[in-house]
């Protein structure tokens, strides 16, 4: 445990759509514990959410780990999934590797990280074929 | 106007959350992509999906709309009743189809 700071740490399951969406809940219900300002907490929980469901779609799951600070929410998503051949293309609206079964649930829709960026106040994204990615999406409580 | 009001009016049933039908509707929101519904819909909206997964209760839970609306008779798998259940999801069902559920709510009030 880092002095000052939260941490929280989930695996997140590979091709389980029962259990997607249990840590950005999770982490959501926590940070509404906490008195966190409600619009802080969506704008980190549909962050965590996407990011969440990327691992799951595309990457067989990974981990997620947590840092809650009195000032930010630094949430981590690394994965060992094929990576991202071109990230420029993958943040356009509308761009889409997902296979058919998983468009079919509603997901898949090439929205997954336009809306990280969108409700992050900070997104990075390291990513390298083959490899595997780690998203680190930040929101500033204050 | 509460989601027991609409829910009764209307005749819909209650595929879950039970407890949590003081939920006030203040808008509607019809979309299928989770995404999309993620980046656009309102809390307090009735959130229209034919999409019966596991995944609309997620994503209701993190728009903190008023209910979910599931159209023309269409069946709610038993694991996504139970989970709405667990966070505390409203998840209506009905015989009208998608359009006709936002004409009754424009009848209503809602959203005006």
């Amino acid at each position: 445990m880092t002095e000052g700071c939260l941490e929280l740490n989930y695996d997140i399951p590979a091709n389980d759509f029962l259990h997607a969406g249990e840590a950005s809940s999770s982490v959501k219900k926590m940070l509404n514990q906490l008195g966190v300002d409600p619009d802080k907490v969506k704008k980190t929980a549909i962050s965590m959410y996407e990011a969440e469901i990327n691992a799951v779609i595309h990457a067989d799951g990974g981990a997620a780990h947590i840092e809650i600070w009195k000032d930010k929410v630094v949430i981590k998503i690394c994965d060992k999934g094929p990576g991202i051949p071109n990230v420029e293309l993958a943040m356009q609206e509308g761009y889409t590797t997902a296979p058919d079964h998983v468009r079919d649930m509603g997901f898949g829709a090439g929205m997954g990280l336009p809306n990280m960026k969108r409700y992050a106040d900070s997104l990075d994204i390291d990513t390298a074929v083959g490899k595997g990615t780690t998203v680190t999406i930040t929101v500033f409580l204050k | 106007m509460k989601v027991l009001e609409f829910a009764e009016k209307f005749g819909m049933k209650v595929w879950a959350g039970e407890n949590k039908l003081q939920n006030d509707i203040t808008g509607v929101y019809v979309c299928d992509l989770l995404s999309w519904v993620m980046s656009h819909a309102s809390k307090g909206d009735a959130w229209i999906t034919v999409h019966t997964n596991l995944n609309i209760a997620a994503v209701a839970l993190l728009t903190e709309v008023a209910c979910v609306i599931v159209p023309e008779n269409i069946n709610v798998e038993p694991e996504t009743i139970t989970r709405a259940e667990n966070e505390g999801i409203v998840i209506l069902g009905t015989d009208l189809n998608s359009y006709e559920i936002c004409c009754r709510a424009y009848e209503c009030g809602v959203g005006k």
